[in-house]
């Protein structure tokens, strides 16, 4: 690894947390809709949805969260795009420094912005009267859950972000991953679908990741759950960091 | 750089590019749009590879020696590359910074002044005009004194008063001992700046030379008595109140 690496990523993270903290507006609106869909489900639908849990807001939670993140996610792949479009990713491939340094200061960037989205959907949801009783360690067990997630999803917002033709087609890629948890246990129990979406929905990584926040959230036993969970986030950051970084490779040689 | 051949698909770019570029000169790379000027820069920037020959940039190989190339040089590309969130300042502490040279705040005051943007380094770049990007560009490949700098088009889209302060800041350059290969499909430019001329075309350098050689190449002029009017430059320049190219010097 380039002996520039650590000091190089630190540099060009300071340079997008200064753009994040310029324009908070990309944070704000990250955070904007899951919010919305929690005041629309916990207040319209919610009445009508039988989760056999005594407050919707604790069932809903941690479903919210994974939207907050895929949506989070695409300013990323914008970022990174705008980098691509203007001069100054050629300018940084001519200097001497790390080059997978521009991607990982991206990647960093990501999850800190989508940290502080996350923190302000749990606020919100602790106003609409969500609790839980899980000790620290069930807290952080549930933000490693949903570090290795962000990581996973921002991977996969590089590959359009350096591939992207268009800012459309730069954030596009992650409407499908807002949608995923509609057709999940995020929002109502999977044994009230029909037979084949019951099936996609159950062994689909977000109905593995929610059960598992919610479990810890509840204090429950996890089970072997947890394990499905980490194996999902941990194999989708796997392959997309893998194909990210071909991608990377292909655009600079 | 020897034989340089570069093709995109189908569509040959170079074919069999040859040029010297001599230590602190200016080199001006001529041709129109879609010659392959920009092709031969990125190639010589390390940002692409060519498919045959080879090129050699302050002693190191282009394609084995890719990270001594980038050391040595700087490269400034068609379209400004500054981030436009940052202030001035802010953009050049970061190049510093990623050159990791000691005191980048030092460096960036004292290139600010020197590109007289001194009031404007506390502004967002969002703010600036043409000229004032361009210069900031141009400061931002200073940092570190790399030997080499590549200037693609430094002039396209800039209105006149813009061109001549970038002039003005290249030749500052060279008086330093830069080495500066320069492209453009301005033939006033070329005429101003450079010590050396090559014309691309279809691929291929099809004259290289001075000035002096190059007005050579056709028959000596006649000597006719023309009225001499003043350009639409020279008005544009006047009545805007510019200093002009001979008031400066």
């Amino acid at each position: 690894m380039n002996k520039h690496f650590l000091g190089d990523t630190t540099v060009l993270l300071g340079r997008s947390l200064r753009h994040i903290a310029r324009s908070p507006d990309t944070i704000i609106t990250t955070a904007v809709m899951p919010i919305a869909f929690m005041l629309l489900f916990v207040y319209v639908f919610g009445g009508a949805i039988e989760t056999g849990s005594d407050s919707y807001v604790n069932y809903l939670l941690p479903g919210i969260l994974l939207i907050t993140i895929a949506s989070g996610i695409s300013y990323t792949a914008f970022r990174l795009f705008l980098d691509m479009q203007g001069g100054i990713f050629e300018r940084f491939q001519s200097m001497p420094i790390a080059r997978s340094s521009v991607l990982w200061a991206h990647v960093l960037t990501s999850l800190v912005a989508n940290l502080v989205s996350l923190v302000v959907v749990v606020l919100v949801a602790l106003l609409m009267g969500f609790r839980t009783g899980t000790s620290v360690l069930g807290w952080l067990a549930v933000a490693a859950i949903l570090v290795l997630f962000t990581l996973a999803l921002t991977w996969i917002a590089i590959i359009p972000g350096l591939t992207a033709q268009s800012v459309d087609g730069a954030s596009a890629f992650s409407y499908p991953l807002v949608f995923l948890p509609f057709v999940s246990s995020a929002f109502v129990p999977t044994a009230s679908m029909p037979g084949p979406v019951r099936a996609f929905a159950e062994h689909q990584p977000v109905t593995a990741i929610v059960n598992a926040i919610r479990d810890l959230f509840a204090q429950e036993p996890v089970g072997s759950g947890i394990w499905t969970a980490l194996a999902w986030c941990v194999g989708i950051l796997v392959v997309a960091y893998l194909f990210a970084n071909l991608t990377y490779r292909r655009k600079i040689s | 750089m020897h034989g340089l051949e570069k093709s995109f698909k189908q569509l040959k770019v170079l074919r069999g590019v040859d040029i010297d570029v001599a230590r602190g000169s200016i080199f001006a790379l001529l041709g129109s749009n879609g010659a392959g000027k920009t092709t031969v820069v990125r190639i010589l920037a390390t940002l692409l590879r060519a498919d045959g020959g080879t090129a050699r940039v302050a002693g190191f190989d282009v394609a084995t020696q890719a990270a001594d190339v980038r050391q040595s040089i700087s490269l400034t590309g068609q379209f400004a590359a500054v981030d436009e969130i940052l202030t001035g300042r802010e953009n050049l502490v970061l190049v510093a910074r990623l050159r990791h040279l000691r005191e980048p705040g030092a460096i960036a005051d004292d290139l600010l002044r020197r590109f007289s943007l001194t009031e404007a380094g506390a502004r967002r770049v969002r703010t600036y005009s043409g000229g004032m990007r361009r210069r900031l560009d141009i400061a931002m490949s200073l940092i570190g004194d790399p030997p080499v700098i590549f200037l693609d088009e430094p002039t396209t889209g800039l209105d006149p008063e813009a061109r001549i302060e970038v002039w003005q800041a290249i030749r500052e350059l060279a008086r330093g001992g830069t080495t500066v290969l320069l492209t453009t499909q301005y033939l006033d430019e070329a005429e101003q700046l450079a010590d050396r001329i090559a014309i691309l075309h279809e691929g291929r350098i099809i004259v290289n030379g001075t000035l002096d050689e190059l007005k050579q190449l056709l028959p000596p002029a006649e000597i006719e008595y023309v009225e001499k009017q003043p350009t639409l430059e020279d008005v544009f320049l006047t009545l805007v109140g510019a200093k002009t190219e001979k008031e400066q010097r």
